[in-house]
């Protein structure tokens, strides 16, 4: 755990206050977290938790209800994603991304998509089209060079045989390191991932990691990814944040998020039932007796276990030593937050209130709020 | 064990009886297709009155033909299309393909010596056939040629497939010297053959040139970007009311009045990309209809600068860079300054190289900018458009240079055909020419400049050759008039020619750069764009 003051330094985002609304669905509340740099990042959660929801708002495809998300670069230069046009975060922010479902464009070659990775350098060469039209040498060797890099890459991802066949020509998995690929062709500082090990079978997952790993070492490139397979996040990321409706009820190394009993019960699929059970193996017994709390409302996502339901502190209490009711439906790591929280043990992994976690993780520029804070304009109006 | 099989399961339907079956089904259709067509006909009697004309017999004989048309499908066509593709079990291959067993060499030689015969002894065939005989004599002769330039065609394909692009700018360069020595040596003049040549510079190659140029122009915003644009033609009214405007008030040369053409239809290209850049589809396609029917209407109505429909005439021709004028009156005249006999066939002939150059000029940006980054920016925001934002790419920009560029050749093509019709009114800038603009694009493949070419060759020449069609005057008697027919022929080759080839006559790509070696993009993988 590195210390407060030197995180902020190395830390290539910044994720501060972060919300999005699509009317009145609150898909992220409040959420703060952020990528060190040169490091593996990896964003989980179950469906719907809004991972992808903050890919979007990070790569400028959503522009954030609220919330500053900040971008440094390695010399020195910052930038408030937020505010850039979609086009720029890629072009000057130099953050890089994959879609869940993958977006090549399959009617060009593997060469042909890495070089429309290289545009904005290849036109700024190009004299913006109008030196290259008569054969401007210096984009004659821009050209070259932007081939060379396309190769490096291909054969980084191991397709460089296939350079000439159509993407869409290609086995999922060769296309999921293709859109990785083509995305280091953009020359990225923050490359962010989405779920790039869907579907993938384990030899390929393996393949994938070791691209990941190389790309970290070699190039100096931070990564942010959502993934669902476990095994690669916890053997690839150096930090892990986790989501559940929305909010973040985990930050920290993979092992320590293993370990965080909010986790086991939002993310790993663990019953209501065996909610006690995880709780007692953590040796919190003044739980169990507040644990009688009502039907079983939060198991799946039903009507009202969603995102209509509101923050989560609205159905789950916040008041600490308060008896909560969960009937209203909310996250499995709300009931834990709730029943720790009722037991009184600020010692305890799981903190009381869900949006804040003041441990070392955190970025000390997260300034404390109080819990009404993660309130504002949420709800179903 | 006792198989118990339903009756039904018994009775497999032999072609003969599947094809009784399906025409009837079709005999019915076309039935309750033609019944109000064909088998009834309102018409005007002596006395001015409309009456009700009854045709029983003629759709009786479109019936039956569809029927039998329908039964000889079913029974032996599907089965011999069956046939071909099952390979023979002893020596692995597959059986002949029609085309080889068409095209053969004694075919070839009976063709050549059906022509001879029918040219050399034309004079006394005629007298002794009579002039009904005469005509089919005529039109085998005329059969016996194309299947003649047919199989040599066939016989050199890997050829003419492997060097088609130089092959067709050869082609093109020499045809009108061709058409002329041709004509000369069968009017036994020089003057006969550039008399006569002027239909075929002027309504094929020409008429063929400025759609062809139009075409590539289209194929930029449609076909590499993917955005669809259905007011195409009003890029086209821009330039041809610039070059008309600004010639016949300022007196401006065409060669200034060119780039002046293709720079103001860029910029209206720009003006109509700005408000549709977020439209996708079929959205953008009406927006652009609607911008195409903006321009015309203006035209139309603002009469104090475009004189409305009455159109500019008097539109000055262009001339060899101020050295050689084409305006008989003018000292330095072509005929003048060579000292050759006075014809107008000599301003076809330069228009033809003019537009050719223009074509060429046009083809040669385009396959640049292929290579280019903005081609490439292009192609991929047909792909896919968020991919493209994910890389960094413009998209705005992106649109609005595709907009731009496919104006601009519009532009230059309006310009050009106001100089070479010498009047223009809005009567030629309406919806259907965009549509024609749009159908030769799809035709010839989406991106191909040598399928759109071919598309091109297609459909104008086609429409023009259809009017020659008087030998069917021959078979259906004089009344028949073949000219009416050659839209129906047309809009019938195109659904035929689209059922074919579902992507268009070309539907593969060029990919623009390769390692190693480059193989074209099947149609199966590009898209085609959604705006």
């Amino acid at each position: 755990m590195s210390d407060a003051s030197s995180s902020v330094n190395d830390a290539i985002l910044q994720v501060e206050h972060l919300s999005m609304k699509f009317g009145g669905l609150v898909a992220i509340g409040d959420l703060s977290f952020q990528a060190r740099r040169g490091e593996i990042t990896a964003l989980i959660g179950p469906n719907g938790a809004g991972k992808t929801t903050v890919f979007n708002c990070i790569t400028g495809f959503y522009k954030p209800s609220e919330g500053m998300i900040t971008l440094s670069r390695r010399d020195g230069s910052s930038f408030l994603l937020e505010r850039l046009p979609n086009h720029e975060i890629p072009a000057r922010a130099k953050v890089a991304r994959t879609f869940q479902n993958i977006r090549l464009f399959s009617g060009m070659t593997l060469l042909e998509n890495l070089l429309v990775a290289q545009h904005n350098k290849l036109m700024k060469a190009s004299g913006y089209t109008v030196l290259g039209l008569f054969g401007y040498s210096g984009y004659r060797t821009a050209s070259a060079e932007s081939i060379d890099l396309a190769r490096h890459w291909l054969e980084k991802a191991d397709l460089v045989d296939r350079a000439d066949d159509p993407a869409g020509d290609l086995p999922y998995g060769a296309q999921r390191r293709l859109e990785i690929a083509r995305a280091m062709c953009t020359g990225p500082e923050l490359l962010c991932l989405d779920e790039p090990a869907a579907g993938l079978n384990p030899k390929e997952s393996m393949a994938l990691n070791a691209l990941l790993m190389d790309i970290k070492d070699n190039t100096g490139t931070s990564i942010l990814l959502i993934e669902h397979d476990m095994a690669v996040v916890m053997q690839i990321s150096d930090h892990v944040v986790v989501l559940e409706y929305g909010r973040k009820i985990s930050d920290g190394s993979p092992h320590a998020v293993r370990t965080d009993p909010r986790v086991i019960a939002a993310y790993l699929g663990v019953e209501d039932e065996d909610v006690e059970t995880v709780l007692t193996e953590v040796g919190d017994e003044d739980v169990i007796e507040q644990l009688d709390t009502g039907p079983d409302s939060a198991h799946g996502p039903d009507s009202s276990s969603s995102y209509f339901a509101g923050p989560v502190t609205d159905t789950v209490g916040h008041t600490e030593g308060e008896r909560v009711t969960v009937s209203k439906g909310a996250s499995k790591a709300g009931q834990v937050d709730a029943r720790s929280g009722a037991a009184a043990r600020p010692a305890s992994p799981a903190e009381a209130k869900p949006t804040e976690k003041p441990s070392a993780e955190k970025s000390s520029a997260a300034k404390p709020k109080t819990p009404g804070d993660s309130n504002r304009g949420g709800g179903n109006e | 064990m006792a198989v118990t099989a339903s009756p039904e399961r018994d009775i497999v339907a032999t072609p003969m009886q599947r094809a009784t079956r399906e025409a009837l089904y079709a005999g019915a259709i076309a039935l309750g297709l033609f019944v109000l067509f064909i088998g009834l006909k309102t018409n005007q009697n002596i006395s001015n009155e409309l009456i009700l004309e009854q045709r029983w017999g003629l759709l009786a004989i479109v019936v039956v033909l569809t029927m039998a048309g329908r039964f000889l499908y079913v029974a032996y066509g599907q089965p011999f299309l069956a046939n071909q593709k099952i390979a023979d079990v002893a020596t692995g291959l597959l059986p002949e393909s029609v085309a080889t067993r068409f095209f053969r060499l004694p075919y070839f030689l009976a063709a050549i010596v059906t022509v001879a015969v029918l040219v050399f002894l034309a004079g006394p065939l005629d007298g002794l056939l009579g002039p009904g005989l005469a005509g089919y004599a005529r039109f085998l002769r005329a059969l016996a040629i194309i299947y003649a330039l047919a199989s040599v065609l066939f016989y050199f394909r890997t050829f003419i497939h492997a060097h088609f692009s130089a092959l067709g700018i050869t082609a093109l360069a020499l045809y009108p010297v061709i058409v002329v020595l041709v004509l000369a040596l069968y009017g036994g003049s020089v003057a006969a053959g550039f008399q006569g040549s002027l239909k075929w510079v002027d309504n094929f190659g020409i008429q063929i040139l400025i759609y062809v140029m139009l075409a590539w122009g289209l194929n930029i915003v449609v076909g590499l970007a993917g955005l669809l644009d259905l007011g195409y033609v009003a890029f086209y009214a821009v330039g041809a009311y610039a070059y008309a405007l600004l010639g016949t008030h300022y007196g401006l040369s065409f060669w200034i009045l060119l780039p002046a053409a293709g720079a103001m239809a860029a910029f209206w290209g720009v003006l109509l990309g700005f408000p549709v850049l977020r439209l996708r589809g079929d959205y953008l396609a009406i927006v652009t209809l609607a911008f195409g029917e903006i321009i015309r209407l203006v035209l139309i109505n603002w009469r104090e600068v475009t004189n409305g429909s009455a159109g500019i005439s008097g539109i000055p021709k262009v001339t060899f860079f101020g050295l050689i004028s084409f305006n008989v009156s003018d000292p330095n005249y072509i005929a003048k300054v060579f000292d050759i006999a006075t014809s107008s066939a000599y301003y076809k002939i330069f228009l033809y190289y003019l537009i050719l150059g223009l074509c060429l000029l046009t083809a040669f940006v385009t396959i640049r900018l292929r290579r280019m980054p903005v081609g490439r920016a292009w192609e991929a925001l047909r792909e896919d458009e968020i991919a493209c934002r994910s890389l960094g790419i413009n998209t705005t920009t992106t649109k609005l240079t595709a907009f731009a560029t496919g104006a601009m050749f519009g532009g230059f093509a309006g310009s050009f055909f106001a100089a070479r019709q010498g009047f223009v009114s809005p009567e030629s800038f309406i919806f259907l020419e965009s549509a024609i603009i749009l159908a030769i694009v799809v035709l010839g493949g989406m991106g191909s400049l040598v399928g759109i070419a071919v598309a091109a060759m297609v459909m104008i020449g086609g429409t023009e050759v259809l009017r020659e069609l008087d030998f069917l005057k021959q078979v259906f008697g004089p009344d028949f008039t073949p000219e009416l027919y050659r839209m129906l022929l047309f809009g019938m080759a195109m659904v035929i020619v689209m059922l074919w080839k579902p992507r268009g006559f070309v539907g593969s790509r060029e990919p623009t750069a390769f390692l190693k070696e480059s193989r074209a993009v099947s149609g199966a993988f590009t898209k085609e764009g959604h705006g």
